[in-house]
């Protein structure tokens, strides 16, 4: 059979093309195992420095002044749980409204205004989020708060729970809001009752993946709950909380409060990293 | 079995469905004798969907639908200005063809589904009307062990049966099925045409179907629809043996279809 010239020309380049091929791969699969290892790095080192800050002291006590031995972070620790508590009830209320609202009124035009602000809202840096915060909150007040911490990382959660709440409803077959019509409830009911509460599971990773993104911010907490020393949960005092308190460990001069900055940043990755295995899991029991 | 006499339950005039510009029912007279099922056929995207939708105005609930001509429940007109449709479609029910029982609730969420969103709250009320449902729509002995499970963890067949038994729990006078079985293997159907002439006792069926089997094995009435006309409508007995129009006749012997 004869050889077309396209054929020939190919048969030409054969080796070339095989090199190219190698090189291509390669570099992806070299990109991908920096990737991983970059991220077993951090943990590793996270791991090894934070380790040794570890005990049961570090975990139930407050801190102790500067020159004195000892001391822990458990405000820090419970500080952080009330602000996160606190931010998501905030969050995932307002953002859950806003997802389905976008899904609902989606093809209006002000509902493709709002979905615009949200990704806007999303990409303002959250530093700049706390001086806002600053600006409504902790001036009138004249205190840094609890409070004003818990609106700062709540609106920061926002975006995400609006997004993921609005894909989610979406995705909800239009036969199940139907039914839910033909049954006479009202429409606003469907909508919370039946297509809202069908849609929990996947509204849930939206929810987590936004409590993991705030709870290691520490930017907007340094302008709105501050810092306390003592054991202080009150809404309208300053709190502590774990990146804060790592924050100024981490920037003070003394080795001892360095260690103990460590040992904060492993429980927070910590943290995150659980929740994030708790998105995985779930994903994974929904899709079987 | 059909009974002249009874009165007229629904009756629909002139009734037009548009989608955008698309007129997709045009110009139905129709008439639904109480307790009787009226069977509605023809060929596949004739409007037979759309016109029952009409009948409880979901119709209107699809982006850029809605209805023309007049539609009467009893003594009512359901397309009045001042009708809420939620209150029509309490009177109304409907049950689809693909079963669709809501996510995340129980068989038993599913069953009271629509009486506690309409605000019912009474326990002994609830769980009365959930085991009355359930034994009318033939499910009852299959689930009353497991009321509080997933509605999803039940087969297709019981699944429809459960969208039946939700529908019938609202206590409608009227219920429409669309095409209730052509998703269902022949065992849930017959399960579910034994039901359709059970319930006849208490309510009024339109069923849609694309089988003439069952419309001859379960409907009093039968009406023929094609390109978004009704060509004819009689007892099913006279449509399946001696029918008035040409095309129905080509129909109901399969010429076409
Ligand atoms: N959501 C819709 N939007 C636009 N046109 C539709 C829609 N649903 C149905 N139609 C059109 O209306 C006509 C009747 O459809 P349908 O009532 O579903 O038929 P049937 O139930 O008899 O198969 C068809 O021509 C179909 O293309
Ligand atoms: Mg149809």
């Amino acid at each position: 059979m004869k050889k077309s010239a396209l054929f020939q020309f190919a048969e030409r380049k054969y080796p070339y093309r095989k090199l190219k091929n190698v090189l291509i791969l390669s570099t992806l699969y070299l990109s991908a195992m920096l990737a991983v290892t970059f991220l077993g790095a951090v943990f590793a080192y996270v791991v090894m420095r934070g380790v040794p800050g570890l005990s049961l002291s570090f975990l139930t006590e407050l801190p102790k002044p500067v020159g004195e031995e000892g001391g822990g972070m458990a405000n820090a620790l419970l500080g952080s749980l009330e602000l996160v508590f606190l931010a998501s009830s905030l969050g995932i209320v307002w953002g859950v409204m806003v997802g389905v609202y976008l899904s609902e009124f989606g093809r209006e035009k002000m509902a493709s205004s709002v979905r615009f602000a949200t990704e806007l809202l999303n990409s303002v840096p959250s530093i700049v989020i706390g001086v806002f915060v600053y600006v409504i909150l902790v001036k009138p007040l004249k205190t840094f708060s609890t409070l004003a911490g818990a609106v700062a990382l709540g609106v920061l959660m926002v975006p995400t729970i609006a997004r993921t709440t609005e894909e989610i409803l979406k995705m909800m077959p239009v036969h199940f809001r139907e039914a839910g019509l033909a049954l006479g409830i009202p429409r606003w009911k469907v909508i919370l009752k039946v297509v809202v509460r069908g849609s929990i599971p996947g509204i849930t990773t939206g929810v987590i993946l936004a409590v993991a993104r705030v709870a290691g911010e520490t930017a907007p907490l340094l302008f709105t709950a501050l810092n306390n020393r003592f054991w202080q949960f009150g809404l309208f005092e300053p709190i502590a909380s774990l990146p804060v308190q790592i924050y100024t460990y981490a920037i003070s001069p003394f080795e001892e409060w360095h260690t103990q900055a460590w040992a904060g940043a492993l429980i927070l990755v910590l943290f995150v990293f659980a929740i994030n295995l708790c998105t995985r899991v779930l994903l994974a029991k929904r899709s079987q | 079995m059909v009974d002249h006499n009874s009165e007229l339950v629904l009756e629909t005039k002139g009734l037009k469905a548009y989608f955008g510009d698309n007129l997709a029912v045009r110009g139905v007279d129709f008439k639904v004798h109480s307790n009787s099922v009226t069977a509605i056929i023809g060929p596949s995207g004739c409007g037979k969907s759309t016109f029952i939708r009409c009948l409880n105005r979901l119709h209107e609930e699809v982006p850029g639908a809605r209805a023309e001509g007049s539609v009467r429940l009893k003594d009512q007109d359901i397309y009045a200005k001042d009708m809420d449709p939620v209150m029509v479609r309490r009177q109304i029910g409907m049950v689809f063809q693909k079963a669709n029982p809501f996510p995340g609730m129980t068989i038993f969420e599913n069953v009271v589904a629509g009486l506690k969103l309409a605000g019912i709250r009474k326990k002994s009320f609830l769980e009365e009307t959930a085991e009355r449902s359930l034994t009318h729509a033939a499910l009852w002995d299959e689930v009353k062990n497991k009321l509080h499970q997933p509605a999803t963890s039940l087969s297709g067949g019981q699944q429809q049966r459960l969208c039946i038994a939700r529908t019938l729990a609202i206590d409608p006078p009227v219920l429409l099925m669309d095409e209730p079985t052509s998703a269902l293997d022949p065992i849930s159907t017959s399960k579910i045409e034994e039901l359709i002439l059970q319930i006849k006792k208490h309510v009024t069926i339109v069923i849609v179907t694309h089988n003439m089997q069952q419309a001859a094995r379960v409907s009093d009435y039968t009406a023929f629809f094609l390109l978004g006309e009704l060509v004819e409508f009689d007892e099913t007995s006279k449509m399946f043996t001696v029918p008035k129009d040409k095309r129905t006749e080509q129909y109901v012997t399969g010429k076409f279809g």
